[in-house]
């Protein structure tokens, strides 16, 4: 981050700089349930978007901003589980119909309606197999309050260029705990655009260059073209079909794009320290306390390394080239089942890959590490 | 063919109603002279939903019972009554979703949909809906439906509909359509049919006219006297950051090192008012700080706690395991944080003189802190804390109160008093 002005310290919870960095990245419309720990997304989204929409239940959250996304705009929406576990098949058809909005998932302690006032890091394993065919959305995870700038907004013009639903997720931990920060640090954000079809030729709506994996956006209702979006397996028309070539092609597209786009959108926070051996990996709010134990460590003149993931989904392997340099790689996410591991290992992960985990409390520094892991 | 419908060649099968609805849409649609453009058809599914590749109309061709919500989506966004938004769906899918044409019905949205009600799911082999008719036979009710039938029109006339009508998918059902087509605000026309794969063979002998008849449900037009949906949005913020209150480092800094401190009390009594003044005006002093509350889902009863972390340098981990600081000002506080309190092997715990004192590590000070009065005690507890401690310049709470317009709501001469005592 740059500094832009002179000092601005204020206390705000992570909820407002989410909202306003959307808003400012081109998000114009927000579709609200209420939803703890989600609440105060849409108490300021519904401040600031200019169209803001209360909507009955979550499948019509998913569904209002899919037509609103057909006509050109790009909605967003604040949930936690019980409300997601609704959204996943409008999801699915969001993302079979290529219509760019943004979700924010705020995690709370499930299963189930679980803990509504606890955080929890419980559902990248949900989000990795939401999409049926094991087709991938972009993940984006927030960890710091810098984060709650940058990455909305890139969650938006990636939703935007990808033409895909994102999600955005985050923790009650972050979204409802007010912390001092410094506003200049903020760094400008530009607004994103649809990339319009301009061609003469009849505009097929999923027809892509080559060389391009997603297809210019005409929104529906527009007078030059007709335009038709299809929930089902289709054709670059838009027509319904059940297996032939042209709509495997297409499906086979939708699986591509957000893997193949990947190094567009890989972000994560390497601190590596000159010989050491160990590093300890987090995300989300557990890397706060992983930033913390390794800053401490080293202050006691241990060597450790840090790596904070920040791109979820699809899962870069980048991640695991790292990790493969260190002969202790300590993993801390606050579930009982090391879902990140699992996203990166799979059944075969590496002796030296030590989870660390909790359910019920946020992890603290002194469970990540311990001064005998810094070998 | 350049008009609604591509061709009049429509894949149904023989002597299925979709086929009339289909081409009797497409003339009402021209017939109020919507060119296709002018057009979005979104389509449920079922198997009227196969009928977009035959339109030169925009189609829309989502999940199953959701169009009605896909379409009132694509109505917000357009918002414009030049543009005809119109839904096809089946009586199974209006089951699935009829919470979705409540909705769009209730808001009155400009918007059509058009109800197939072949009294059974077709596409997927005849089994009964929530609009099948008492009686009606299908392949999961051989011996007729037990069950009433959703009336689908009293159901969207209730709920505000401008338009609701049901006709008989039989004849030229263009001007039922097409008035029906023509209304500002939500329209809903329920169409009976047979569907004569399933209905017509698990019916024999019975006609349309007789199983609309003997089910109750009238042929006929409901109609509200209500405007159609018109957005309107309230004030909006174009920078939620710009209404964000600076807060100046105007004290000396006081702290040395990392403070955690939780404050429990009553849901009511101003406990995470009290905790947001301590953060605020420990930030004047140049500390950094993290601040959040935990209470029960009812917010206004039982227990309210806050937890500050205080700093003079930047906080990453603002999970407090056991506190540096308890603050204790009511029995519902002690109970919540009884068991952090025991786990205090150091640190100071401030407790209202009321109370109990659990067995702690920590060095106990006791004080009358709800003798200001209840909605205070929690102010008055962290100005005594500040004041106590010294870690914390209690003007510089005094001053963040002033400032913050809560000085009308505050006793601060009553508070400023019982501290200095």
């Amino acid at each position: 981050m740059q500094n832009n002005s002179v000092e601005k310290k204020v206390l705000i919870e992570g909820s407002l700089l989410i909202t306003e960095s959307m808003a400012r990245a081109g998000a114009d419309s927000f579709i609200g349930y209420p939803i703890t720990p989600a609440n105060l997304l849409y108490l300021y989204g519904s401040r600031r978007m200019p169209l803001m929409l209360p909507a009955p239940d979550e499948i019509t959250t998913l569904q209002w901003m899919s037509g609103l996304a057909a006509t050109g705009r790009i909605p967003v929406t604040a949930t936690s589980f019980p409300g997601f576990a609704l959204m996943v098949e409008s999801i699915n058809m969001a993302f079979m119909m290529e219509l760019p909005m943004v979700i924010v998932l705020v995690q709370r302690l499930g299963p189930a309606t679980g803990t509504a006032t606890c955080g929890s890091q419980g559902d990248i394993s949900l989000l990795r197999g939401m999409i049926s065919g094991g087709h991938q959305l972009p993940v984006l995870c927030t960890s710091s309050f810098e984060d709650c700038w940058s990455l909305p907004a890139r969650a938006v013009s990636l939703a935007a260029e990808l033409r895909t639903p994102v999600v955005l997720l985050t923790s009650k931990e972050e979204v409802m705990t007010q912390k001092s920060f410094d506003m200049s640090l903020l760094e400008e954000i530009t607004p994103v655009k649809l990339k319009s079809y301009e061609g003469e030729e009849t505009y097929r709506p999923y027809m892509v260059k080559e060389g391009e994996l997603s297809p210019p956006f005409l929104p529906v209702a527009n007078g030059k073209w007709q335009v038709r979006l299809n929930a089902s397996t289709h054709d670059t028309n838009g027509i319904l079909q059940h297996s032939n070539e042209e709509a495997m092609a297409n499906t086979r597209r939708l699986d591509a794009k957000a893997r193949e786009k990947l190094k567009d959108y890989t972000y994560y926070q390497l601190d590596e320290q000159e010989g050491a051996r160990t590093i300890v990996v987090s995300y989300g709010i557990t890397a706060l306390a992983a930033r913390d134990v390794v800053y401490s460590m080293r202050e006691k003149g241990k060597k450790v390394s840090l790596l904070v993931v920040k791109t979820i989904l699809p899962v870069p392997a980048v991640y695991a080239d790292i990790m493969a340099n260190y002969h202790k790689v300590i993993v801390a996410e606050e579930n009982i089942n090391a879902q990140l591991v699992d996203l990166i290992y799979g059944v075969q992960r590496p002796e030296n890959v030590v989870p660390v985990g909790s359910i019920g409390k946020m992890i603290t520094p002194g469970e990540i590490l311990k001064e005998e892991d810094c070998l | 063919m350049n008009g609604i419908l591509k061709t009049t060649a429509l894949p149904y099968c023989k002597g299925c109603g979709h086929d009339l609805i289909a081409k009797k849409s497409a003339a009402a649609l021209e017939k109020l002279q919507f060119t296709p453009l002018d057009v979005v058809v979104v389509t449920d599914i079922g198997c009227h939903g196969i009928i977009d590749k035959c339109l030169n109309t925009h189609t829309v061709h989502g999940l199953h019972g959701r169009s009605v919500a896909l379409g009132a989506g694509i109505t917000f966004g357009l918002d414009n009554p030049e543009k005809k938004v119109l839904v096809f769906i089946g009586d199974g899918g209006s089951t699935i979703g009829l919470q979705h044409i409540m909705e769009a019905a209730r808001l009155n949205l400009n918007m059509t949909v058009v109800v197939h009600n072949n009294m059974l799911y077709g596409m997927t082999g005849g089994q009964t809906s929530g609009l099948t008719p008492q009686g009606f036979c299908t392949t999961t009710s051989a011996d007729g439906n037990p069950f009433s039938g959703y009336d689908i029109c009293e159901l969207t006339s209730t709920a505000g509909a401008s338009y609701s009508a049901r006709i008989m998918g039989v004849g030229d059902i263009t001007p039922s359509l097409a008035e029906a087509f023509a209304v500002k605000g939500f329209s809903l026309v329920e169409i009976m049919e047979i569907c004569p794969s399933y209905g017509v063979k698990l019916n024999p002998r019975r006609k349309l006219s007789e199983i609309v008849e003997s089910s109750g449900r009238k042929i006929g037009v409901w109609r509200n006297e209500k405007k159609s949906f018109i957005m309107q949005q309230g004030k909006k913020k174009n920078d939620l950051l710009a209404s964000v209150e600076e807060v100046k480092n105007d004290f000396p800094a006081t702290l040395e090192k990392d403070i955690s401190l939780v404050i429990s009390g009553s849901a009511g009594e101003g406990v995470q008012s009290a905790a947001t003044l301590l953060a605020r005006a420990a930030m004047r002093s140049g500390c950094h700080v993290t601040q959040k509350g935990s209470y029960p889902v009812t917010v206004g009863v039982g227990f309210s706690t806050a937890e500050v972390n205080l700093s003079p340098a930047p906080i990453n981990f603002h999970g407090i395991d056991v506190p540096d600081v308890a603050v204790v000002t009511s029995g519902d506080g002690l109970t919540h944080s009884k068991k952090r309190i025991e786990g205090m092997k150091k640190g100071v715990l401030f407790i209202d003189e009321s109370l109990d004192t659990p067995e702690t590590g920590a060095e106990v000070v006791r004080h009358d802190f709800r003798s200001v009065g209840a909605r205070s005690a929690s102010l008055y507890a962290l100005l005594f804390f500040a004041n106590h401690t010294g870690l914390i310049d209690y003007e510089a709470i005094f001053r963040t109160i002033q400032e913050s317009g809560l000085k009308e709501k505050v006793p601060v001469e009553k508070l400023r008093e019982k501290l200095l005592q």
